[in-house]
């Protein structure tokens, strides 16, 4: 439904609340930075939020979560976009529970989900560029287990995870969705090299190699040579979610050099009273508009099970990604100079932007996807 | 609730099914398939014809009017299940009409009882068309600087001026039209005021369109007699009445942006790479402004949307249906370069594109939404 209920406005004011106040810029995505922690994140937030609810936001009632869905989901990312916070939500509590859900893996590691103990991570890409189904990773059966080979990068948090949801190939070769394996591998494995790699925007992500890695056969997620299924629905999650956190991010870049259009003097005038910035800022409103509406239908198809699910994860993501783009260019351009500065926050929302833009296909990736959907 | 909803679903399938004639689940092929109505329509057939007795006479021409005013009187919900359960078959609108769509919902808010019950069972049930008297020569985006003189000769008005961009002026049997009646105050000294085309000294003359057809007129009033009770709200308000009345102009015009609901990309099949990555980003923005129209219209129903809304919707619909005519264009090749061969249904794409382009200019230009987004939304200084 298009329009929220009484109880999804009020997880919206919650999370927004909360996160402006202990999630902002200055106090976690600041803080965690310039003091270079491993982890690109706090533990301390993550339990503040495990407290809150909300890392069991898709997790199920009947395993102690709240049982929602996308939709919650993406009102709770938003807020996470606005303010910049760094923290294991997206890739933990939204993309890997859904890798696991219904599996004993989720029995083992939701308690720690719950609680704010447990971090997981997902082990997708293998080249620059998002491609799932070109999964080339290795996993040969040795015994009574697996053998896995080969390298993954992209892996956000990968450094801090207790548990890698690692996507393999059992079967086929890539280019095909039959034949992948996912594969819960704890950090610590042996034969597992994890570099921590720090990004552009502050964050962790971690290259991973996989040297005759031996893994059991219980590690494997669902069914062997059956893993796009449960891939492709964290994947959908991830990739709703990140549209509702980059609308976040265009949001909160754009409210920013509103306030900024409103202050700044030249020519004895506020800029903001220029017909040319004017028409700028009020095209990027339009934009983020359409942006978010498409977030929020993605949302709620993936949690009526609809068909179109699929066409509209990626419509959201490109869109979302496309208009993000749009509203941190247009925030750095129009703050002049002082945009420029580290010292400034509007440079932070152009650098989140290029990792969130990246993460689960980019802009193009995702257009190609709605074409081929849509059979052309 | 939602079971209300399933057995008026239920009932309304069935009720569709019975009553819309085959012929009108056919997709519209030319303007000859729209039914305006009005005193001189002429049905293209007996389906067209019947099709819109049988939903009037329902009341479902106007689902969500007032029973009074031979509206079906339907919950939102249900007007929602209608349109559906419509699309569901193909059926095509029984009434299309600016009465319905603009006009009526003006009445219903600033009408007195009395124009109520005389002017809006006309219009449901496709008796009266009607055009829009709002341009003029010297007024377009500056449309309150209108100059169509109104003067109140005691026991009538009487009207001189010229309007242009009337819509179908030459076809419609009334006007609503925005008048001058007071020279001290520019927004101020406007009246909204219905009048019958047919009046002595009323003239029209169609405008010929780069797209080679003629939907828009030239309007003429030279020396009109009005009677008294045609005004709508009070002498000299009728800007707030004009106001509320072009947010449902944008609402209606921003749902171009729909295009027909489909993938041009599915569409047009486009071969060449380059051409098809533009389409592919096209589609994006297409399907992501149906989520936003789907949004808009729940939360506009539920006021929940800002009253500046409908220009950004406006603005963002339009904008995009250009895009689409442009790509269909390129996709088109020297094809779309046909006017008037039967194989290219008399040169549909190249006037469709050129007809486009007035889409950012009439009903506020897409400047002006900015301007109304940049000043009444984002509340910016000066604006």
């Amino acid at each position: 439904m298009a329009l929220l209920t009484d109880d999804q406005k009020m997880l919206q004011e919650t999370a927004a609340s909360f996160l402006g106040a202990e999630g902002s810029i200055a106090t976690q995505l600041r803080h965690w930075r310039d003091i270079n922690c491993r982890d690109g994140f706090g533990h301390g937030l993550w339990k503040q939020l495990a407290e809150l609810g909300l890392t069991g936001i898709c997790i199920p009632e009947s395993q102690g979560g709240m049982g929602l869905g996308a939709t919650e989901a993406a009102l709770v990312l938003e807020e996470v976009g606005r303010n910049l916070t760094p923290s294991p939500f997206l890739t933990t509590a939204v993309a890997a529970a859904r890798a696991i859900e219904g599996t004993a893996h989720a029995e083992r590691w939701c308690p720690g989900i719950l609680s704010g103990d447990a971090v997981l991570a997902l082990a997708v890409d293998e080249g620059p560029r998002h491609s799932p189904e070109r999964t080339a990773l290795e996993a040969a059966r040795q015994g009574n287990g697996f053998l896995l080979n080969g390298a993954k990068q992209l892996v956000i948090q990968g450094g801090s995870a207790d548990m890698i949801v690692t996507a393999a190939r059992t079967a086929g070769s890539p280019g095909e969705t039959d034949g992948l394996t996912l594969f819960a591998v704890p950090r610590d494995t042996t034969g597992l090299d994890v570099e921590n790699v720090a990004l552009v925007d502050g964050s962790k992500a971690a290259r991973l190699a996989f040297d005759n890695v031996r893994l059991d056969a219980d590690a494997v997620i669902g069914e062997v040579d059956g893993g796009w299924r449960p891939l492709s629905r964290a994947l959908a999650a991830g990739s709703a979610g990140a549209a509702a956190e980059l609308v976040g991010v265009a949001s909160g870049a754009s409210a920013m050099t509103l306030d900024y259009l409103r202050q700044r003097k030249q020519f004895g005038k506020l800029i903001g009273e220029f017909q040319a910035l004017q028409h700028r800022a009020a095209h990027l409103y339009a934009e983020i508009e359409i942006a978010r509406a498409a977030a929020f239908k993605a949302a709620a198809l993936i949690d009526s099970a609809d068909e179109s699910a699929e066409l509209f994860v990626s419509v959201a993501k490109a869109k979302a990604a496309n208009v993000a783009s749009l509203a941190v260019r247009e925030g750095v351009q129009m703050h002049g100079g002082i945009g420029m500065t580290d010292e400034h926050d509007i440079g932070l929302y152009m650098k989140r932007e290029a990792v969130l833009g990246e993460l689960f296909g980019d802009v193009f990736y995702h257009r190609e996807r709605v074409a081929a959907l849509s059979g052309y | 609730m939602s079971t209300d909803l399933d057995n008026f679903r239920t009932e309304t399938r069935a009720w569709l099914d019975a009553n819309c004639p085959p012929e009108m689940r056919q997709p519209i092929r030319s303007e000859a398939d729209i039914c305006w109505g009005g005193r001189n329509w002429t049905f293209q057939s007996d389906a067209q014809r019947q099709w819109l007795e049988v939903m009037a006479e329902r009341g479902w021409t106007v689902p969500d009017w007032p029973r009074d005013y031979c509206g079906g009187d339907l919950s939102a919900g249900e007007a929602r299940v209608l349109k559906e359960e419509m699309q569901r078959i193909g059926a095509r609108s029984p009434l299309t009409s600016f009465g319905i769509s603009m006009l009526g919902p003006a009445l219903l808010k600033f009408g007195t009882e009395e124009q109520k019950r005389h002017y809006l069972p006309q219009i449901a049930r496709g008796e009266i068309r009607w055009c829009q008297g709002y341009s003029e020569p010297g007024a377009g985006s500056d449309l309150a600087g209108l100059q169509t003189k109104c003067e109140d000769r005691g026991d009538h008005w009487l009207v001189n001026g010229q309007k242009v961009w009337t819509s179908y002026a030459d076809k419609a049997d009334w006007i609503f039209c925005l008048v001058r009646t007071s020279s001290e105050s520019k927004q101020g000294g406007i009246s909204f005021l219905l009048f019958d085309m047919a009046t002595p000294g009323v003239s029209t003359r169609p405008i010929l369109l780069i797209s080679g057809n003629s939907p828009f007129c030239e309007t003429f009033f030279d020396d009109v007699k009005v009677p008294k009770d045609q005004i709508v709200g009070e002498v000299n308000k009728g800007w707030d009445v004009a106001k509320y009345l072009l947010g449902h102009e944008r609402e209606m015009i921003s749902g171009m942006g729909l295009g027909g609901g489909g993938s041009l990309g599915a569409a047009v099949k486009p071969q060449d790479r380059l051409l098809r990555a533009e389409i592919a980003a096209f589609d994006v923005d297409a399907l992501a402004f149906a989520a936003m129209s789907e949004r808009f219209a729940a939360m506009w129903k539920a006021g929940e949307a800002h009253p500046a809304s409908p220009s950004m919707m406006k603005y963002a619909g339009t904008e995009l249906n250009k895009r689409r005519n442009e790509l269909a264009m390129a996709a088109g090749g020297s094809d779309a370069l046909e006017w008037d061969t039967e194989r290219s249904k008399g040169g549909k794409t190249p006037r469709d594109w050129l007809r486009s382009k007035g889409n950012s200019i009439e009903g506020g230009t897409s400047e002006i939404q900015l301007n109304i987004v940049a000043k009444h939304i984002l509340r910016l200084p000066g604006a």
